[in-house]
Parts: structure tokens; C-alpha cells; sequence
């Protein structure tokens, strides 16, 4: 069954269009990736898809309501959380949710009910009075998530929910997701670090508006990097990229940690083409070259610059 | 002069919370300096009193060999800062913005400075827009030209990544290895390890406090642990069993899940007896070199 | 000081103003549009007094005065009424302001010499204008019976004699047109009102977007920061004047007499010490609302009432006649009207300057304390 089912949905403003024409449907229960550059478009597809931007063409049915039809009715049944806003800093912990639980409808006994669940969620049990702008930015995400599905929706939406946020606090906030998923919500989920785009189910790539690729995470790491893609550990990281980035053989690079990342061509024969240009050109030491199967944040980068190229 | 940062136990507290406790640290001329840490740890703190922002309660803070709470003046000319917010005047342009933060930084003649910044930024093209209508990659580079306009000695930037995707994210490192090139001192913050692992040398931070102080190499060194990188699934009933059945430190990373131990060949059958229990499907099993996430999760980890 | 990050702060400042059409347009065109309402609204002028007249004689006597009453443009008749019940009828309903009763037997009282009494009621509620219909009714009644006695003198062959009269010219506002009084009071409380308000979202909206910490991190200097932002809201203020004097003379006759020159100048120091309101009120807030709630109350209601706009200060209680020192408004608004009504040179008012002056210093230096102490500690 599915959640939603997006068909040729378009968002123009003006001259410009936002969302061109694209199609796809989220699975009931899944975690869904939705992924792309700043500014391809995330934000635009997202707000259409809660029913608060109408869209130009095309339709989509979240929860079986039309977004264009009825856009109110599509409000009702999903949840939606940003890092950019999600909680009132001036409030305590406890009137945070009664806020939320009001605005979704809830009262009495199944407001207390869900209240209680939130907390647990949150680890915020008993710690009702405290001021939410006082608590600790991991521990506020996974409240601004419960305050997010406060009414038990089927689906949720996540933008960007994990920016800027330590390492040990997004593991959490993950094992948050996989609890909402295993317990039948679908979650929609932006973000861009890729290692946790790695848990999703299903992604879709867009950029400028258009869905360049769809897949579930290893489908996208075979059917879309064609070509080899070897790890270079190198001192001066950043300058044997530059130094890389020019060479003929290699078609593009990016930074993994301190490890270059580089996709080589048909111009690419042996290690040594690298090691001579880095250790003898450029007094770089090369620790390890190796061939390896590449990231998801790999094929982004991939897809992004097929993209600009054409 | 090799220290261009010098600080010796500096703290700061607020009310009960001890933001910063007793740190002391120095920064090499011309090195790039990574302050990791989990949020609250502090390190916007730090980073705030380096540029002036706020007072320290007690101890010293010496940048360019002079005191920061006598010679205010003198280190506000050489150092540069990009926040958290990227503040930019979102109804002014792109020269506007830069025009503006070099007027108030005193600097005369901008103008062959500023088309150098916007060529190497590849912001020339986008001049003329209005900083609202830029994308967030490009907001994130034109903070970073406002605050090189001056051209600081020392660039502070807190957290300069986030909510920036990753193709911008290799841009940006880019520019900052040509500032490094060109002999500019950087200390950023970052909650994202890998990012770390490209600092010459790196501090983590927790609870206000450091925790380790090192290169990225000797840091992981130190751990002197091995790490049993297990490709399983279910990824989450795996860790919960490990955890409840052997005592050992588990990492979650995607779909895999890393076992922090002093010999693997000791304690790999009670791991692998722990997850055939569960009916934890195991893919792939093999011995990794720890990464900085690894180690900083152990570290803090016993921090607690 | 350095002039030149003075000018950076004040050249970026204008281009916010330039840049936000809409918001520019309001802060331009409201001072002259709140005075086009202020200025009808607030009049204290009482013409076309409604009268109604219960005329219990009927006599020629009775008709003369009436006819004496009617004529002039402080008093219209509304209509006669025939009956005492009707009276109340009449002040409730405010079909007219105040009754005429005429006793049945004035003429009676007036040929055998005897005093008669003509009875005015009048509606008391507004206690202002029912002082200002006792004093014309008193007049008229006055005036009627003088003419009445020299009447009854020259008939016996005598000339009326008065030994005093009184023939009172009233300076500076001959006809005693109210808005030529209030309006300086107006120029007064709108600028500082506007002024004060602009100058504290300045700088708050640079605080709520995070953009002050750039400017703190640069060696920029906290009096070149607070002078750069006042100077461009300065400026739009001084247009703001222009235009309400402009205005103020179209629609009200207000006519400047003295010196225009001089009219500016006073009005720079004032808009300086109210800027150094909106100043101090944006160290002291951290949010736009805030800042906006505490710069509208702590300038429009003490420009109001405090600054001898509408009430003298001389009739206060003491303790509040101190209190008046709080709204720079008190001293701009006798500098405006010595200016505008009287066309005295700055020897007349010296001492309202020099107290614009120390305002403005004592303000600002909090600012700068505060600021400087504030931002340093969070």
C-alpha cells in the first residue's frame, strides 16, 4: 500500500519552475529519502506535498487525500518537523505539547495519554515544567519529533531534522525513526549527510526541480556510478583534490574524512599515474590507494555533476 | 611567535553550568584547528570569547601574542569570524554585503580584494543579487567572503557546515585550504567528525572540558582498542544484543554496527553467538582501523 | 571615533530604509496622515453651541433676546419647547447642549425695575465645553442686559455709563484658534514617537537576525555603531517635520513667524534626544515586539499628556510637574511654539535647549554602559 503517490507534480513561480513534472510513491511504514543541492526544490515539493503550497499541475494523494483537492484534509493526517522551527524556546516542556496536542485536536485522556508518550520518547519523563529552550539540543529534537506525531499521523515529514547535530545525539534521534517506522508511521525524510541517508529505504535524487535518480540504497550505488571509483589516503588532503581534480584521468573527486574520493576514465591505467603526479610533482605523500564500492554520498555527487554538465 | 592562539585555564560558567572548565590549549600559526564536540559541550563558547564576544570568568587569552581583554582593538583587526547564522543583510547584495563589512572593518580600498574573494568563491556571476535570493551554499560563501574582506590573520568559524549539502560542503573546503595555503590560521568548530579528521589537529570537547588534544592520526592511535566492523540486519536487534549479552561498547553506523574490543579473536564467538540467538542475519565481518567518530564516542562515553 | 565606520553603519542603515518600499512609505507619509486626524480630531474650539429655547413670556423683550442669541455663530437654535418635561427629554437625547429658560415675567421684572433671571441649563458631562458655553452665555446675557439699561437711561434722558470695561487682544493667536496651539504639540509627539520607535527596531532586527555579532567582532566601536544607525532616522524625521509643517500650513494655517533656520536647528536636538530613547530601549530589549511596546509607551502617552500639549504643566501637582521632565516633548514643544506662534530669537528659550541636550548625553551614555556591559556577559 501506499502512502503517497506523487504524479507529475509542478510547482512554477513566475518564469520559474521550482518542481518540474516529477512522479514517484512512498510505501506505508517506509523511511523514505528525499534528497538534493540547497535550493533543487526540497522545500517547494515538501510544502506542496502538506497541503500548504498549492501545486501548479499535477497531483499527489498523501494518506489518500488529494493535496490539490483537499489540502486540509491532507493536514489532518500528517506530521511535519524542521530544525529551522519545530518548538516554542519560551515554554515549558508540558505546554509545548498542549499546544500541540490543541491545534491536532486532542483532548482530555487521549492528551494525557499522548503527552506521556512523548515524554517517554524524549526521555523528558517527570521533567514536564522544564523550559524547552533550557534542554539539550538532541533531547529537544526527539521532543520537536513526539510534538511532530503528538496526533498519531500516518505519515511524517522530517526537513533536515539532523542539522547540526552531534554524532551520538543523531544515532538517537535515528533509532527514534526506526521505532516510528516498525511501529507502521511513514516517515519522509530530507537530510544531508548521506551516511544516514544509508537507513532509508527508498530515496529519490532531485535537482533543479527534475528527479534524476530513484532507488532503494544499493540499487543507486550499482545502477548509477558506472564507472571505478578508487580512495586515495594522502597527506594535504585538500590540496592533492585540487591537484586531482585537474588531472585528465579523473573524472570527478570529493572528500571523504581525510581520504580523496576520485571516479577515474578510460585514461585511467595503474595507481602510479596517481602516486607520480602527487609524491613527484607536488611532494604529496600517498599512503593507500584502493578501489572501493562506493557511498551514497558518492552517486550524489556523481548524479549532481552529470546534472550540471548537460 | 609559533603560538598564534595561546589560552591557559579559561573558564565561563552560566548560573550552575559550567560552559566552559578550566581549558587551556594553544593553536599553531598557520594550522587548522578543529574543536569537536557534542551540542552543549561548549564550544560556541569558546569561540565567542576568542573573538570578543564575551568575557571569560578567569584565565588568560592571548591571541597574536597579545592579551585579547587588553588589546581588543589590535585582534579585532586581524581576525575574522563566521557564525552559526551566517549574518548577512538579506535585503542588501552581494558587493552591498561585502562593501559594508569592509567600511566597518576600516578597510579602504576593498575593491580589488573583494573581485579576488568573489572570483575564487565563484560568486561574481550573482554580484548583483539580492543575499536573500542566494541558495544556502552560496549564503555560506559569501559570509565567509564578508568576513575575510579585512584579511584576518585568524578565521573563527563556528559550525560553518551545517544545513549546507554536500557539493557545496567540498567547495567550501576547497576555499579554506587555499586560505590555509595562504597562511591564514583557522579554527573552526564542527559536531561532524569527519570533518574533523581533515585538522591538522583537533581538541574534543565535552562538558566544557577537553578530552583529547591531538592530531586526528595520534588521537586515534591512542585508542589502542580494535573495532569488529559487523555489516548485519536487523541492524537495530543486533546492537541490543550485543549490549545486553557481552558488556562491550557498540557503535550504530547505517546499516552496520561497530564493537569497540581489546582482541577480537577473544571476544568475537560470544558476539557472534549473541546475534545467532537474536536471528541477526550477519553479511559481512572484518577488523577496522578506529575513524574519529569511533573514538569520540568511546571517549565520551567514558566521560560518563 | 572613526567617521569612516560611522558612515559605513549609516550608509547600509539608509539602504534598509531605501530598500523596503512599503515600510518607507509608512514611515514618510503616517506623521502627516496622523496629523491630518489629530488636527480635526483635536479642537477645542466651541462654535454652533445647539440650543433649545423654552420661552415662558413670549414677550418682544424675550424675542429680542433670542434673536440676540441666535445671531451670533456661537449658538444655534435648535427649536422652542413648550414645556418643563421636556427639558430633561432635550439634554438626554443631546439634541441640544444647553436650554434657555425664560421666565414668564421678565418683562414684567424689567418695566418695575427689578432683577430678572434667565435660566441656562446645560450639559455638564463634558466639562470643557460646558465651561466654554457658560462663559459665552454669560457674555451674551451681559452684553443683552447693558443694552437693556442704556435703553432704559437714554429714554429718561441719561447716558449709560460703564466705568470699567474690558477689551481683552490676544496675542500671538488672535482669534484663538486652537490647532495653532496644538499643533507644535503634535509636530512634537509624532516625531518623537516615530523616531524613537524606528531607531529601537533598528537595532533589535539586527540582534534577532544575528548580524550584530559580525559588527561586534569587528573593531568597530559602540558609539560609532549607536551614531551610524541614529544618523539616517534622524534625517527621515527631520523630512517628517518638514512635511508636517508643510501640511500644517495647508490645512490649519499654521504660519511659522520666526525663523526657519533656527525651527530646524531646535528640531535636530530634539530628534537627537529622542533617538537616544530608541536607543537606550534597543540595548535594553531583545525582540522587535518588545522593543516596540516599550519605545510606543514610553514616548506617546508622556508626550501627551506630560509635555503640556494639551494640559498645562503650570496647573500639575508638583510631584507630577517633575515628573514631566521624563518626555523631551515638554521642552520642544515651548521651543515650537516660541518659534511658530511668538517669533522669538533662541534667547527666549535657551535653557528648553540645553535640557534637550543633557537628555540626550544621559541617555545615550546609559546606552553605551549598558550595551557595552550586556553584550559582553551572554
Amino acid at each position: 500500500m501506499n502512502s503517497i503517490e506523487v504524479k507529475n507534480l509542478t510547482k512554477k513561480f513566475g518564469n520559474f519552475t521550482s518542481v518540474d513534472n516529477i512522479s514517484f510513491n512512498v510505501k506505508q511504514a517506509e523511511i523514505f529519502g528525499f534528497l538534493g543541492a540547497n535550493g533543487a526544490g526540497k522545500s517547494t515539493t515538501i510544502k506542496m506535498l502538506c497541503g500548504i503550497l498549492e501545486p501548479t499541475l499535477g497531483d499527489a494523494i498523501v494518506e489518500g487525500q488529494s493535496v490539490a483537492k483537499n489540502p486540509d484534509r491532507v493536514k489532518q493526517n500528517i506530521g511535519y518537523m524542521s530544525q529551522r522551527f519545530s518548538l516554542y524556546n519560551d515554554l515549558a516542556v508540558g505546554e509545548n505539547l498542549d499546544f500541540f496536542g490543541g491545534v491536532y485536536g486532542l483532548s482530555n485522556q487521549k492528551l494525557n495519554e499522548r503527552k506521556k508518550w512523548v515524554l517517554k520518547i524524549a526521555n523528558l519523563e517527570g521533567k514536564e515544567n522544564l523550559l524547552t529552550g533550557s534542554l539539550p539540543g538532541g533531547i529537544k529534537q526527539r521532543l520537536a519529533l513526539g510534538a511532530a506525531v503528538i496526533h498519531q499521523p500516518g505519515i511524517v515529514f522530517l526537513d533536515e531534522p539532523t542539522s547540526g547535530v552531534d554524532p551520538i545525539s543523531r544515532r538517537n534521534f535515528w533509532e527514534l525513526i526506526n521505532e516510528l517506522s516498525s511501529e507502521g508511521t511513514t516517515v519522509f525524510v530530507t537530510t544531508h549527510y548521506l551516511e544516514e541517508a544509508e537507513f532509508c529505504n527508498n530515496i529519490i535524487f532531485i535537482d533543479d526541480g527534475k528527479l534524476i535518480a530513484e532507488g532503494n540504497p544499493k540499487t543507486l550505488k550499482t545502477k548509477y556510478l558506472d564507472k571505478p571509483i578508487l580512495e586515495v589516503e594522502c597527506s594535504s588532503v585538500i590540496e592533492a583534490l585540487v591537484i586531482l581534480e585537474k588531472s585528465p584521468f579523473v573524472d570527478e573527486t570529493s572528500i571523504f574524512g581525510n581520504n580523496i574520493h576520485i571516479i577515474v576514465n578510460e585514461k585511467y591505467v595503474e595507481e602510479k599515474q596517481i602516486t607520480a603526479l602527487l609524491e613527484k610533482q607536488n611532494n604529496i605523500t600517498v599512503k593507500k590507494i584502493s578501489k572501493i564500492v562506493p557511498t551514497l554520498e558518492d552517486v550524489f555527487i556523481h548524479l549532481l555533476e552529470m546534472d550540471k554538465k548537460k | 611567535m609559533n603560538n598564534i592562539i595561546e589560552i591557559t585555564s579559561l573558564r565561563k560558567n552560566y548560573g550552575e553550568i559550567k560552559a566552559v572548565n578550566d581549558v587551556s590549549l594553544s593553536v599553531n600559526k598557520g594550522e587548522m584547528f578543529g574543536l569537536v564536540g557534542p551540542d552543549g559541550a561548549g564550544k560556541t563558547t569558546m569561540i565567542r570569547i576568542l573573538c570578543g564576544l564575551i568575557i571569560q570568568e578567569s584565565g588568560v587569552v592571548k591571541i597574536l601574542d597579545k592579551d585579547r581583554s587588553q588589546s581588543r582593538k589590535e585582534i579585532q583587526k586581524n581576525i575574522g569570524y563566521l557564525s552559526q547564522k551566517f549574518s548577512l543583510y538579506g535585503d542588501l547584495s552581494v558587493d552591498e554585503n561585502i562593501e559594508f563589512f569592509a567600511e566597518i572593518h576600516n578597510v579602504k580600498d576593498y575593491f580589488k580584494r573583494r573581485d579576488e574573494l568573489l572570483d575564487f568563491s565563484r560568486l561574481k556571476p550573482f554580484r548583483n543579487r539580492i543575499a536573500e535570493k542566494l541558495s544556502g551554499g552560496m549564503k555560506q560563501k559569501l559570509a565567509l567572503v564578508c568576513c575575510l574582506i579585512h584579511e584576518p590573520k585568524i578565521l573563527f568559524l563556528d559550525e560553518p557546515t551545517t544545513g549546507v549539502d554536500p557539493v557545496s560542503r567540498r567547495d567550501f573546503w576547497k576555499i579554506l585550504s587555499k586560505l590555509l595555503k595562504d597562511g591564514i590560521t583557522i579554527f573552526m568548530s564542527t559536531p561532524y567528525l569527519d570533518e574533523a579528521e581533515r585538522c591538522n589537529r583537533v581538541a574534543l570537547m565535552n562538558a566544557g572540558e577537553i578530552i583529547a588534544l591531538d592530531t586526528p592520526q595520534k588521537i586515534k592511535e591512542k585508542m589502542n582498542k580494535q573495532i569488529i566492523e559487523i555489516v548485519c540486519s536487523p541492524v537495530r536487534i543486533a546492537y541490543q544484543a550485543i549490549k545486553r549479552n557481552t558488556m562491550l561498547e557498540v557503535q550504530m553506523f547505517g546499516d552496520r554496527i561497530n564493537v569497540v574490543v581489546e582482541n577480537y579473536k577473544l571476544e568475537l564467538p560470544s558476539i557472534k553467538k549473541a546475534l545467532t540467538e537474536n536471528k541477526v542475519q550477519i553479511t559481512d565481518e572484518r577488523i577496522i582501523s578506529p575513524s574519529l567518530e569511533n573514538v569520540f564516542m568511546h571517549l565520551i562515553k567514558d566521560a560518563e | 571615533m572613526n567617521l569612516n565606520r560611522t558612515r559605513a553603519i549609516a550608509k547600509k542603515e539608509f539602504k534598509h530604509l531605501m530598500r523596503d518600499v512599503r515600510l518607507l512609505a509608512v514611515l514618510v507619509f503616517s506623521p502627516v496622515f496622523l496629523l491630518g486626524v489629530f488636527g480635526y480630531a483635536v479642537n477645542f474650539d466651541v462654535h454652533h453651541i445647539k440650543i433649545v429655547v423654552y420661552d415662558k413670556e413670549q414677550s418682544k423683550i424675550s424675542r429680542e433676546f433670542i434673536n440676540g442669541l441666535t445671531q451670533s455663530t456661537y449658538f444655534d437654535l435648535i427649536g422652542y419647547i413648550s414645556d418643563d418635561s421636556y427639558i430633561r427629554e432635550v439634554l438626554d437625547t443631546k439634541k441640544a447642549q444647553c436650554v434657555v429658560v425664560i421666565p414668564v415675567d421678565l418683562s414684567q421684572k424689567f418695566y418695575s425695575r427689578q432683577e430678572a433671571k434667565i435660566q441656562y441649563l446645560i450639559d455638564g458631562v463634558d466639562g470643557n465645553t460646558a465651561n466654554i458655553i457658560q462663559f459665552y452665555v454669560t457674555a451674551a446675557t451681559y452684553s443683552f442686559s447693558s443694552k437693556l439699561s442704556s435703553e432704559v437711561l437714554a429714554r429718561s434722558g441719561m447716558r449709560s455709563f460703564l466705568p470699567l470695561n474690558f477689551e481683552p487682544l490676544f496675542w500671538f493667536n488672535p482669534d484663538l484658534k486652537s490647532t495653532r496651539f496644538l499643533i507644535p504639540g503634535l509636530i512634537a509627539m509624532i516625531l518623537i514617537v516615530t523616531a524613537a520607535v524606528s531607531v529601537s527596531l533598528s537595532l533589535v532586527r539586527e540582534k534577532e537576525r544575528g548580524t550584530i555579532e559580525q559588527i561586534n567582532v569587528s573593531s568597530i566601536k559602540t558609539s560609532e555603531l549607536l551614531i551610524g544607525k541614529t544618523l539616517p532616522n534622524v534625517l527621515l524625521a527631520l523630512l517628517n517635520a518638514t512635511m508636517i509643517l508643510v501640511v500644517g500650513y495647508l490645512l490649519f494655517d499654521v504660519v511659522v513667524k520666526g525663523s526657519i533656520l533656527l525651527l530646524f536647528f531646535c528640531t535636530l536636538i530634539f530628534l537627537i534626544a529622542c533617538t537616544s530613547i530608541g536607543i537606550l530601549v534597543s540595548v535594553i530589549s531583545d525582540s522587535q515586539r518588545l522593543a516596540f511596546s516599550i519605545a510606543t509607551s514610553l514616548t506617546m502617552l508622556p508626550s501627551f499628556i506630560l509635555s503640556g500639549f494639551v494640559f498645562p504643566i503650570e496647573s500639575m501637582p508638583v510631584t507630577v510637574q517633575i515628573l514631566t521632565n521624563i518626555t523631551p516633548a515638554k521642552f520642544f514643544i515651548r521651543i515650537l511654539r516660541a518659534i511658530i506662534l511668538r517669533d522669538v530669537g533662541v534667547y527666549a528659550f535657551w535653557d528648553q535647549l540645553v535640557y534637550l541636550i543633557l537628555f540626550a548625553s544621559a541617555l545615550l551614555t546609559a546606552a553605551i554602559l549598558i550595551y557595552n556591559r550586556k553584550e559582553k556577559n551572554n
